[in-house]
């Protein structure tokens, strides 16, 4: 009988090895209870309601109406004619045909008040290789970017991960709607300073996830000041610019720049992304917007590692570009999204739970601190696991978002039907019921 | 000013190698046969454009396949949604089917361990990323493909060292030369983490053989580092002897599997790089799903997914799609080296890839490398051919070029040769055989219109090209 021997198995690397791809995070656990027991309306009932995906399914039928009238446009003509070029097209920079309908998509959103040039968008297979590769461009290992509290939990492996940038956080409260201010700023870079953390840069989301709200125009202007100040760069993430329920209260950084006339704007970047306007996800459309000429060249660069499919560029350049389809699109998407929102907020209300007053995202940011054994985190996670494996949703817990205020839990309503929603909120009466019963 | 990074300052794009030069003499100037006839003919460009036709046809019958066509609308939703980093399982069970017929269904692929990344550039990278840490080095037999440069080192600060292979033995690895290279990196102080193969071979477009196979996977099991074999021209194998893959070698000879990983793409053999299908297929579960995790930063589009799993699942087109594009392949490479053989240019022997190794070493001036960028930039600037220098190759031996034939139609080929032979006969006239050259088996007819390949007069671009000799063989 051959004994065995173990052989020293050969190392991975230590990014490889560590836990920075933050699968650990409740933010998953939730995802693998609903998996394991999804909800349907007819064959499971009584399963998990996934509340914790930011996903975009209310438009989807505009979507599909585009692509029944178009179809031949969109995929390669009749007679693929275009199949050939399409299939060989590897260029880094893009189709053009799709960098100036994303560059008229993002002008539209922003209601024409800012100008984008379609030869500083640079793509990449969604906002996630966006973020990430930006941070390989702006800050080297061991540096740290700032970023507002709560964030979307996927800040955590995107910017750090295989980068080796540390993210330090500036910590918002209730106290006034979760803003930014300059205070917070700058304790968060001088606790960098005290870590020896060089700071590169400032990390925002706007509007924000998991908030659900817009950055006012004035916080905007003192977080450009702050960056300006320090001589550091600023990221916004603007996916989710296309879910604001009114048109006006987006303000985007572009914005601000327009309105000083580009002055110092090359520290400034946007990140973008078709994943939640669109509700397209899997088809992978994220773009860097940089005022930097070396950001943009450079960005161009290492895109390689993450081009977006060419059939893909074709057929959204197609959609984007059909103005008509676009402008209806931006204005049904809104629409349809604020009537969701107020349906769930009221539904919540009547429940006798309060929300963080929302503008924008396909979110709301629950406050559920009253329901609090403590005010802590384990509390919070306790209360998270109740509603998780007997009311059966799956939401996700503040903490997960770094929120640094226990008790906060964010909600999303546009990724299921409005049976579904009412579902949910059902559920969610008859917990509250039972713990008013309780005391 | 506000900094950026170390890895955004430095060269680590690549950019700046002659590899790149060419082509941008090629985008200034482009050939094209009628708006730009003296035009740069894009011969650096490892594309494979030679069964497009047949393609087309199956994606005209298959509407479904596309998510845009009235048949194929009702899964747009569904496929709009699916971000899923495990990527659908029709999409990894038509790849692992593909790969397994790539290689004569002498091994089966499991679908499980098909990860996604963006292109073979992705999948590069997101190895190197999970096999090295910064500082570590990878094993290279030179010459290689430039890209691996970028791919490997820009953002993992990976190190290469190469494994230098001689023309003396047609650029085999030898053990001696691996030895040899592990040997300098402990010396440079490197920690040797894996060994990276191409096979079959950019830029040489030569398979290796099961002894040299089996001898890597002896010396990679011996040293406990990771063997990588990037399969990227897997089906383009166009003629004996057969491919032999990775996969098959570790069925024959004792290996720690967990240190076998191959990577692969459909850019090459189906020719569809702007798709950005690449795929890394590990034998280690940890590097499974460590890649799989890191495959968020690299997704296949899930429409592209669609309609892969659709192409790939059909096992008619399959089949007779690789049949083809062998028949094309063959075609193409032994025209070329035949017509090329007729004015005393030779290449390495070959029976795979998109490209061949071309040898020019007696037209340098000296054996230098500055003797082959002078003959290159000639190439360029009068011959007005983008070919790709062997320094860009890390080839120790200077003289050699990688030669492109796939990535054009018939008659741009013509044109190429016809370039070519000018050039030859104004640099070498004695090169020029007086006699039919023997190498090739086929008996052609003479005409006095192969008398008038040679006369000059005929050799402007805008005169009716003769029809190529091929046509009026008899084997």
């Amino acid at each position: 009988m051959a004994i065995e021997i173990e052989k020293p198995s050969v190392g991975l690397s230590k990014v490889a090895v560590s836990e920075t791809h933050g699968e650990d995070s409740p933010y998953f656990a939730g995802w693998k209870a609903y998996d394991e027991n999804p909800y349907n309306e007819s064959s499971n009932p009584s399963g998990v309601i996934q509340m914790g995906l930011a996903e975009n399914q209310v438009s989807f039928d505009l979507l599909e109406k585009y692509l029944e009238e178009h179809s031949e446009a969109s995929s390669w003509g009749k007679g693929a004619p275009g199949f050939r070029e399409n299939a060989l097209f590897q260029d880094y920079h893009g189709l053009k045909s799709f960098r100036q309908a994303m560059a008229n998509f993002m002008e539209q959103i922003r209601g024409g008040r800012a100008r984008f040039d379609p030869d500083r968008i640079v793509l990449t297979a969604g906002a996630t290789a966006a973020n990430e590769l930006l941070t390989f461009i702006l800050a080297d290992p061991g540096d740290a970017l700032l970023v507002p509290t709560p964030y979307y939990p996927g800040f955590d492996r995107d910017l750090r991960w295989r980068t080796g940038v540390k993210i330090v956080p500036i910590h918002c409260d209730s106290s006034n709607n979760f803003q930014v201010t300059p205070e917070a700023m700058e304790a968060a870079y001088r606790c960098a300073e005290s870590m020896n953390l060089k700071v590169r840069g400032i990390l925002i989301t706007n509007p924000s996830n998991p908030l659900g709200a817009t950055i006012q125009r004035t916080v905007l202007e003192q977080i450009l000041d702050f960056a300006t100040n320090k001589n550091i760069h600023l990221v916004s993430d603007e996916i989710y610019s296309g879910s604001t329920f009114s048109s006006s209260e987006f303000i985007s950084i572009a914005e601000v720049l327009e309105t000083r006339g580009y002055k110092d704007s090359e520290r400034v970047h946007i990140v973008y992304s078709l994943s939640k306007d669109l509700g397209l996800p899997g088809f992978r459309v994220g773009t860097i917007y940089s005022y930097n000429d070396k950001v943009v060249t450079t960005a161009r660069r290492m895109s390689s590692f993450t081009l977006i499919s060419s059939q893909t560029q074709h057929l959204l350049a197609c959609m984007l570009s059909n103005k008509e389809f676009s402008e209806n699109y931006i204005k049904t998407n809104r629409e349809r999204l604020t009537r969701r929102y107020d349906m769930i907020i009221n539904g919540l209300k009547t429940a006798g739970i309060e929300c963080l007053k929302g503008n924008a995202g396909l979110f709301c940011w629950m406050n559920l601190s009253p329901l609090l054994e403590e005010p802590t985190r384990e509390s919070e996670l306790a209360l998270w696991k109740v509603i998780l494996n007997e009311v059966r949703l799956n939401i996700s817990p503040g903490s997960s978002c770094h929120c640094s205020e226990p008790g906060w839990f964010r909600v999303c309503f546009a990724n299921m039907s409005e049976q579904t929603l009412e579902v949910a909120l059902k559920r969610i009466h008859k917990l509250m019921e039972q713990r008013r019963r309780r005391n | 000013m506000v900094a950026i990074s170390k890895i955004a300052t430095g060269n680590g794009h690549g950019e700046n190698s002659p590899y790149f030069d060419g082509w941008k003499a090629y985008e200034t100037n482009p050939f094209h046969p009628t708006d730009r006839p003296d035009g740069v003919i894009q011969m650096g460009l490892a594309e494979n454009q030679l069964c497009f036709s047949f393609v087309k046809k199956w994606v005209i019958e298959h509407p479904e396949a596309s998510l845009c066509s009235a048949q194929g609308v009702n899964k747009f939703k569904e496929t709009a949604l699916f971000q899923d980093y495990h990527g659908m399982p029709e999409f990894r069970q038509a790849v692992a089917k593909f790969m397994g017929k790539v290689r004569g269904d002498r091994v089966k692929f499991d679908p499980e361990r098909v990860v996604m990344s963006g292109g073979a550039t992705g999948a590069h990278e997101m190895v190197a990323f999970c096999l090295a840490d910064p500082g570590e080095a990878f094993l290279v037999p030179t010459p290689y493909y430039p890209g691996f440069d970028r791919d490997l080192r820009w953002r993992t600060g990976v190190e290469l060292v190469p494994v230098v292979c001689e023309s003396s033995n047609d650029f085999k690895i030898t053990r001696n030369a691996l030895e040899t290279a592990y040997e300098k990196a402990k010396e440079a102080d490197l920690r040797v983490k894996g060994l990276l193969i191409t096979n079959p071979s950019n830029p040489l477009g030569t398979i290796l053989d099961r002894e040299t196979l089996k001898g890597i996977v002896k010396f990679i099991n011996e040293k406990n580092i990771h063997l990588i074999g990037d399969e990227i021209y897997a089906a383009t194998v166009f003629m004996e002897p057969e491919f032999v893959s990775i996969s098959e070698i570790i069925e024959e000879v004792e290996c720690n599997r967990d240190l076998i990983h191959i990577v692969y793409s459909l850019s090459k053999d189906m020719g569809f790089p702007g798709f950005r299908v690449g795929i890394v297929y590990s034998y280690n579960d940890s590097v499974v799903s460590c890649a799989r995790k890191m495959s968020s930063f690299g997704l296949v589009s899930s429409q592209t997914q669609h309609l892969i799993a659709s192409m790939l699942s059909d096992n008619d087109f399959v089949d007779s799609f690789i049949v083809e594009s062998k028949k094309q392949l063959f075609k193409r490479h032994k025209y070329f080296t035949w017509s090329l053989s007729r004015v005393g240019i030779g290449s390495l022997k070959s029976n795979a890839g998109l490209f061949i190794w071309m040898d020019l070493r007696k037209l340098l001036k000296e054996k230098t490398l500055e003797a082959e960028m002078d003959l290159w930039r000639v190439i360029i600037n009068e011959v007005k051919l983008n070919v790709s220098p062997g320094s860009s190759f890390h080839c120790n031996e200077p003289g050699w070029f990688r030669v492109c034939f796939a990535n054009m139609d018939d008659h741009t080929m013509e044109v190429a040769l016809l370039r070519i032979r000018t050039f030859m006969l104004k640099h070498n006239e004695a090169m020029v055989p007086q006699k039919l050259c023997r190498r090739s088996s086929l008996k052609l007819s003479l005409s006095r219109r192969r008398d008038g390949f040679m006369s000059p007069s005929i050799m402007s671009p805008h005169t009716p090209l003769p029809q190529s000799p091929l046509v009026r063989a008899r084997t």
